[in-house]
């Protein structure tokens, strides 16, 4: 169950590394803190790199999750 | 945000389009990523500080023997080879959609990229302050050292 509301959605689908993690940088400065961000990506190596991501910059990853092909990400802005 | 961030510095010293991507996708990742970023461009890598250079870059298919070239190795070396291959490269990169070296240039500066060109390259190769682009700064060995001191990655590419 969602418990959250998406504030934005960037998509990044077909795009390649490392255009879906500078983008949701960017994206990130768009929301505030608090907000949600979802990140639509089919990179395979997203899968780490959106972890990776928030580890480093500690904004929060929500959910990471598959559905044909396609990874969608949710991170919470923490700072 | 008083908490220091974290640094990443680097050594870009070659010209080729395989030497000149990674400097510049490490260090706009890493820029993402909160860090504090520094490239060093020197010898053959501060091609990529000269303006209107970027999209110029090439690869010379001699000696590089992992690319899947549908020719000899030998016939590398010969006049028109490098034009090819970097064609090839090029559309290869395209189809993957793989970002082009002149946006992760402009996404580099536009995130605080500290661009550094070698002042003895520049004496070396007789290039002049006016040739590299405006958002660079000339600096030494001791500019370099200065900066990576302090880093907590170094890379040299």
């Amino acid at each position: 169950m969602m418990d959250y509301t998406i504030t934005k959605t960037l998509d990044v689908k077909k795009l390649n590394c490392p255009f879906p993690i500078l983008k949701t940088k960017k994206a990130i400065n768009d929301i505030e803190i608090g907000e949600y961000l979802e990140v639509l990506a089919t990179d395979p190596g997203s899968v780490s790199d959106f972890q990776a991501w928030c580890n480093s910059t500690s904004h929060e990853l929500v959910e990471s999750s598959q559905e044909n092909g396609i990874f969608r990400y949710i991170i919470k802005k923490t700072k | 945000m008083s908490e220091k961030k974290k640094r990443l510095a680097i050594i870009a010293s070659q010209a080729n389009i395989t030497g000149a991507y990674p400097p510049l996708l490490l260090a706009t990742t890493a820029a993402a990523m909160d860090y504090e970023v520094g490239i060093f461009f020197t010898f053959f890598g501060l091609n990529m500080l000269k303006k209107n250079k970027l999209n110029k870059i090439k690869i010379t298919p001699a000696g590089e023997t992992a690319m899947p070239m549908p020719i000899p190795q030998i016939v590398g070396v010969l006049p028109g080879m490098t034009s090819m291959a970097t064609k090839m490269m090029k559309s290869w990169m395209k189809k993957a959609n793989v970002a082009k070296l002149q946006e992760l240039m402009d996404i580099a500066v536009e995130s605080g990229v500290k661009l550094i060109a070698c002042q003895m390259t520049m004496e070396v190769m007789k290039i002049k302050r006016k040739d590299l682009i405006d958002e660079c700064v000339v600096g030494g060995a001791a500019t370099f050292i200065e900066f990576a001191s302090e880093a907590d990655i170094n890379l040299y590419i």
